[in-house]
Order: structure tokens, then C-alpha cells, then sequence
């Protein structure tokens, strides 16, 4: 794909991670102390998980709590604004390459919602469809239909529709925005942004021009329906950590332009079922939990497919303990469990051999469930209409409410 | 029963989509078929009704000539090599609820045919027109793709065509590029009775119809803690179980689920004394979040109504 020469000798030695290809050294796990050293972004720590509990006067998220947000850009500059009673805004996004999402997906979606209702704040969400036109040759219509497609089950999360503003590419660039984008274009070299993203002579033009497009939603003055006369309004960016060098190149430009930089808060990568090592794909079903998947397939998936840290026979369980290192129902669980004490016990018990896997699984198995099934409901209640209006240019009159 | 040719005419005139109709001696295939329409405008259309080992269902609706073999179809929808085959003929009549030798994308009207899945012909849309029988076989209509579109949108159906000539390579690195048209749920024939108006009426475009509460009847929630009523739960996952709109079916369908999570015989053998504590404890913790999310879907549902309303709103004349 946009590789560069090096890279494929990189690829050997080290773990590979941008916004088009995540993968670990051969046959490993991605150190992600590596990756925040290498990106330079900062770890969240419990103070800051704190200090969230303490300005929104409600418990923290479980993915906070349990470190799956867990690196930031500038996250004590947002803190820090918002005690002074500086609002923002939150903006994240999805590249609508298939029409089927699995909980991995979600996971950004979950977490901002999260956000939006904690600090009262609007949120944009941006469809890359015309990223995903170019990156996976789709039509334009089919890669169009897809933003609206995907953009049900991220209504289905739970957004407030007077809060929030989705759109797509195909449908928004344009106006202030277009002129942002061409204000960001400016200031990045082809060259810098071939060290960024790693495009080469063999790159089509609009993939060398597409970055400024994922980084211009980080300005308000992008929105003038929305933010009007806030030009002074931060931007805060829920997203998974492979996403970053899109945004150090925007926050590089930020203040060359005039524009806050936005901060980050990023996520580690949801494992596939197979286990740490493997690759969630969409050709194989069975490597990630969908969203339309039935009682039945979960019940399958999490028995059959997810990969355990459980012994071989029952009495090596009871002697050694789970290997909690690569056992998957144990990380699916720390997602998605969201009673501490309740994962606490699970995993003293599992990790000594009391507990065997089976248990694990199926408590597993009731969780995944119950999100399913809420999430299900909730997206059948997703008309088309809904989605005209989510995504229809219009003021926001109560968003910081 | 199931929609009548009569029916679906009128509604399409309703709609004022524009279409001509031949009525002609019962046709059971294309090639009768053909003998009778010869002087209509429009391209024959061939429909097959097929299921797959699932018990799932597809109506596959494509020009007469376009050659439609069902072993790629079926690994395209991810069903492997043998997983599609042509539905038996009472799948015709309870499903589609047409005759033999009727089948065709309008039967998809039928509350019956709510999980088939539809899949069309790209090569409709570049026809000026296209024949179908409208749920007899004894008349055929024909209708610009567009016609059918309009059609389909309005029972809540998103049209979307295909290539069906087309034979992609399907393996591990190239997912089965049809399986979204694998319906998600199995079929579910017969529903609740109370469901069915509630159904129409918080799908597809009929907006203002879904505060219409006096065609459902609502639940009423025993305070003696009545097991039976509280072990009744939606059967049908796609349809939106909850009201969407109706503040009234909304709270009704809250006070179901807390009644649920603790008025069970359970809970008031576990808890006895202390339900008291108990159901304050539960109602926080466990009903919140599935609380919070029922309020967010009725104002986002509220919301859309009132955005509805106002992108077609005629200011008053002066």
C-alpha cells in the first residue's frame, strides 16, 4: 500500500503503526511504552482519572478506569480550561470501510459518549467516506452509502441528537471548511507529509492531499453553524492511538495558522478474539464479536474462537492458574465489565485456578450479550430521518447544556 | 392476509410513481410471460424466491437476461458453495404470500416478508423500464427503477442494486462482498398482535402516525409484583420494540424493565426483607445506563419528528 522501501525492512524489526496498518513485532504484542515514546504523546495516569471524577461529579469511565484510554496530548490543558468554566468540543470520526462493525469499533463511540454527557459538551463526528474511496477503491455512491450505514450504529451509542453533528466528507467539504483545509495545506510540505504517512511516487494525488480533511474538524471556525464567533474553543479528540500522526501534524500547524491545537485522548487497540498476536479482520467472522451477531454466534465466538490463558487439563488449571497475560475473555472483560471488584475476584480466582475458563467465558459471554442486544435495540430505533437529521447542517442551540 | 394487487396499485398511484399495467391470462414463467407483454415498454424482469440452510430468505429480482448463477450468489453472501437453493412453494404463499410463478420485489410489502432479504439487478437502472407482476400473475406493470425505489422507501426498504453477473474472487482477504444482504435475524412469521400497528407506525416515513397510541394496547404493570407479566419480553429484535415517540408506551416499557429486575420471585426470595434496600440499590446501579439509553433514543426520536416537521413546514400565508 503507502509504504516506503524502509519500511518493509522495518516492518521485520519493529512494530508498524499509523492509520492504515497496525501490526506487531513478529509474532508479539505492541508495546505500547514504545509506541507513546516514539509518538510522544503522554500517559494518562490515575490523577487524571481523578481529577475527571472530581469536575464531572460522576465515577469515571470503566475505560478510563481500567487504562484503556490511555495516553493524551494536552488532556491537563482541557482539564485545566474547563475548571476556569472554558467549555470545548469533541471530535472523533470513522473511515466507513464496511458495513459490519464489531465491538473494537465502538469502543471510540462509547467512550466520547461518555465524554459528551460527563462535561456537557458537543461533539462532531466526521465520516472519512471519501478516504475510504481512495484507500479501498470503492465507488464514491457505495463508499457514501456505507457513511450512512455506519452512521446508524453510531447514533445507536447513544448520541444526543442536540449535542451532536455528523457528517460526511462528501457531503461538507466545502465553505469554511475547504478554506481550513487549505490553510492546513499550506503549511505541510509533500515532503513532511511522506515522513508521516509514508506515501510514496506510486500514491495517487488524493491520498498526498487527503490529511488536511481529518485534521481540519480540530478548528471551530470549520463549523460556523455551530461555532460561530468561538474561535476560541478547544478541541478535544477521543480516538485509537494508530490516528496520531494525523493529529501531530495538525497540532504542528495549529498555531502557524492562528488555532488552539487540539488535544488527544487515544486508546489501545481492542485484541482480536484469536488473541493479541492475531489481526481482527473482516474476512473472518470469527475473529471479532459484530454487532448483528446473534445470543447464538456470541455464545459460539466466545467458546469456540477466543484464545485462553486457561491450562491444558483441568488439575494443570487448579496447579498453575490462566496465563492473564494472553487470556482474551479476561481483556475482553476489562473492557466491557464494568463492576471493579467483580473483575478483581474474576481474575484472583482464574489467575489461582479456582475459577476455571468455562466460568470466565460465560460470564464473558452475558456481558457481550447484554452491549449487543443494547445496542441492537437501540439501532433498530434508528430511522432514516434520524439520520438526515443528525447529519443536517443546522445550530445547536443547546450543546454546552 | 396479505397485500392485494389492488392495494399495492392504489399505493403506488398514492405515490405517484408512474407505471402502465397489462392484465393478461395467469402466467406462471417469464417465457409466457413474454408471450403476453410483447407490446409493453419495458424489460422483462425474472424474480427467484431462495433460502439458504438458516432458513433465511432472498428475493432476487434481476432482467430476464441476466444470467444469475446461485452458486457464486451463494458464496457472495458468505453461505459457502451450496448454501442458497430456490424456497419451497409454501415458503411462497406464508412468506411472500403470492402465488406460484409471482414472485417480484413488491412482495416484499407483506409484514410476513419483513426479514427476506431483497436483493436487485444494477442492470434495472439503466432500463427506461422494467416489468413485474404486482402480486398476481395475472397482470404485469412496468416501472422505471426509480418507480420501484420510491416504492420501496416508503415501506422502509433501502433499495440498493448489484452487479449479479459479477464473480469476485471470495477468500480469506476477500470478505463475500454481499454478506450485509444476509438478513440478521431468522424470520419470525407470526407476530404479537399488539405489535404489528405499533411496527408500521415507528418505521419508514409515517412520522406523525407514531403518536398514535390508541391502536396499541399498553401493558399494565401489576404493583402486587404479578411473575407473569414481568417474564413477557419483545420477541422481535429488528422492529424497534421499544415506542419510540409515545411518552406514554416509553414509561410504561421502563416500569416493565424495573418490575422485571425486581419483582421476580427471585429477587424476593433472595432479598426478602431487605427488597426494600435492595430494589433502590438495583435501580441505581443495574437500570441507569439501560434507562438513560431508552431516554436518549426518545429525544433523538422526538427530536428527528420535530426536524421533520420543520423542513416541511409552510409559514403561515399572510
Amino acid at each position: 500500500m503507502e509504504k516506503i522501501e524502509d519500511k518493509n525492512q522495518q516492518q521485520e524489526e519493529e512494530q508498524v503503526v499509523n492509520p492504515w496498518e497496525v501490526s506487531a513485532k513478529e509474532g508479539g504484542k505492541i508495546d505500547y511504552d514504545k509506541l507513546i515514546d516514539k509518538f510522544g504523546c503522554q500517559r494518562l495516569d490515575q490523577s487524571f482519572v481523578d481529577r475527571v471524577q472530581r469536575l464531572t461529579s460522576r465515577p469515571p469511565h470503566v475505560f478510563l478506569r481500567r487504562g484503556v484510554f490511555f495516553a493524551h496530548r494536552d488532556f491537563n490543558d482541557i482539564l485545566d480550561a474547563y475548571e476556569r468554566g472554558e467549555k470545548f468540543y469533541l471530535y472523533t470520526g470513522r473511515g466507513p470501510s464496511s458495513e459490519a462493525l464489531h465491538l473494537g469499533h465502538l469502543i471510540p463511540f462509547m467512550f466520547t459518549k461518555y465524554l459528551q454527557d460527563a462535561f456537557k459538551v458537543p461533539l462532531v463526528i466526521q465520516l472519512t467516506d471519501d478516504e475510504k474511496c481512495m484507500w479501498k477503491n470503492l465507488s464514491v455512491e457505495e463508499s457514501q452509502r456505507l457513511a450512512r450505514e455506519n452512521a446508524k450504529d453510531i447514533i445507536a451509542c447513544g448520541f444526543d441528537i442536540s449535542k451532536t453533528f455528523i457528517f460526511s466528507d462528501f457531503d461538507y467539504v466545502g465553505g469554511a471548511f475547504y478554506k481550513n483545509m487549505v490553510k492546513v495545506a499550506k503549511c505541510v510540505t509533500y515532503n513532511k507529509v511522506v515522513g508521516i504517512f509514508g506515501f510514496t511516487g506510486e500514491d495517487h494525488i488524493g491520498k498526498v492531499s487527503f490529511p488536511p480533511v481529518q485534521a481540519v474538524p480540530s478548528f471551530p471556525s470549520s463549523f460556523p453553524h455551530l461555532f460561530s464567533g468561538k474561535d476560541n474553543l478547544r478541541c478535544l479528540i477521543p480516538c485509537a492511538i494508530d490516528q496520531d500522526p494525523y493529529f501531530r501534524m495538525t497540532r504542528d500547524v495549529a498555531p502557524r495558522i492562528g488555532y488552539h491545537k487540539p488535544a488527544l485522548i487515544e486508546s489501545l487497540f481492542f485484541p482480536a478474539l484469536q488473541g493479541e498476536t492475531g489481526k481482527m479482520s473482516a474476512s473472518d467472522p470469527n475473529s471479532a464479536i459484530y454487532v448483528t451477531d446473534s445470543v447464538k454466534d456470541i455464545k459460539h465466538k466466545v467458546n469456540k474462537h477466543a484464545f485462553t490463558g486457561g491450562q491444558e487439563s483441568i488439575e494443570k488449571h487448579r496447579q498453575y492458574g490462566a496465563n492473564l497475560e494472553v487470556d482474551i475473555p479476561i481483556k475482553y472483560l476489562n473492557f466491557f465489565l464494568e463492576d471493579d471488584a467483580e473483575l478483581e475476584h474474576i481474575k484472583k480466582e482464574y489467575g489461582a485456578g479456582r475459577m476455571l475458563t468455562g466460568e470466565v467465558k460465560k460470564r464473558l459471554t452475558e456481558v457481550l450479550t447484554q452491549l449487543v442486544e443494547r445496542h441492537r435495540r437501540a439501532r433498530a430505533a434508528v430511522t432514516d430521518e434520524m439520520v438526515d437529521a443528525f447529519m443536517a447542517v443546522r445550530p445547536l442551540p443547546s450543546m454546552f447544556d | 392476509m396479505g397485500y392485494s394487487k389492488d392495494q399495492l396499485l392504489a399505493r403506488l398511484k398514492e405515490l405517484q410513481i408512474e407505471f402502465s399495467q397489462y392484465e393478461h391470462p395467469v402466467v406462471l414463467t417469464v417465457e409466457a410471460q413474454a408471450k403476453y407483454v410483447g407490446n409493453m415498454v419495458g424489460v422483462l424482469s425474472k424474480n427467484l424466491f431462495l433460502k439458504d440452510k438458516k432458513h433465511r430468505y432472498y428475493v432476487v429480482s434481476a432482467l430476464a437476461d441476466t444470467k444469475v448463477d446461485l452458486k457464486v450468489l451463494s458464496q457472495r453472501l458468505g453461505l459457502g458453495k451450496g448454501g442458497l437453493r430456490m424456497a419451497p412453494e409454501e415458503a411462497l404463499g406464508e412468506i411472500l404470500q403470492v402465488p406460484l410463478g409471482c414472485v417480484t420485489p413488491f412482495a416484499v410489502v407483506n409484514e410476513s416478508a419483513r426479514h427476506v432479504s431483497l436483493l436487485l439487478d444494477q442492470g434495472f437502472k439503466s432500463q427506461e423500464c422494467c416489468i413485474f407482476h404486482p402480486l398476481s400473475n395475472d397482470m404485469s406493470i412496468s416501472l422505471n427503477a426509480q418507480g420501484l425505489d420510491t416504492f420501496l422507501k416508503s415501506i422502509g426498504r433501502n433499495p440498493s442494486y448489484i452487479d449479479l453477473e459479477a464473480n469476485p474472487p471470495i477468500g480469506k482477504d476477500q470478505p463475500p462482498d454481499l454478506a450485509a444482504f444476509v438478513p440478521s435475524d431468522s424470520p419470525v412469521l407470526s407476530d404479537l398482535p399488539e405489535k404489528a400497528p405499533s411496527a408500521q407506525d415507528s418505521t419508514g416515513k409515517s412520522v406523525g402516525a407514531a403518536t398514535n397510541s390508541a391502536a396499541v394496547t399498553a401493558k399494565a404493570v401489576k404493583p402486587s409484583g404479578n411473575a407473569q407479566n414481568v417474564k413477557e419480553k419483545p420477541v422481535d429484535s429488528v422492529r424497534p420494540s421499544i415506542p419510540a415517540a409515545d411518552a406514554g408506551k416509553f414509561v410504561e416499557e421502563l416500569l416493565d424493565r424495573a418490575s422485571a429486575l425486581l419483582i421476580s420471585e427471585d429477587s424476593i426470595k433472595q432479598h426478602g426483607g431487605q427488597l426494600g434496600a435492595e430494589v433502590a440499590n438495583n435501580i441505581k446501579k443495574c437500570l441507569r445506563e439501560d434507562i438513560k439509553n431508552l431516554a436518549t433514543i426518545f429525544k433523538n426520536t422526538a427530536y428527528t419528528e420535530g426536524f421533520y416537521a420543520g423542513t416541511r413546514y409552510q409559514p403561515k400565508r399572510l
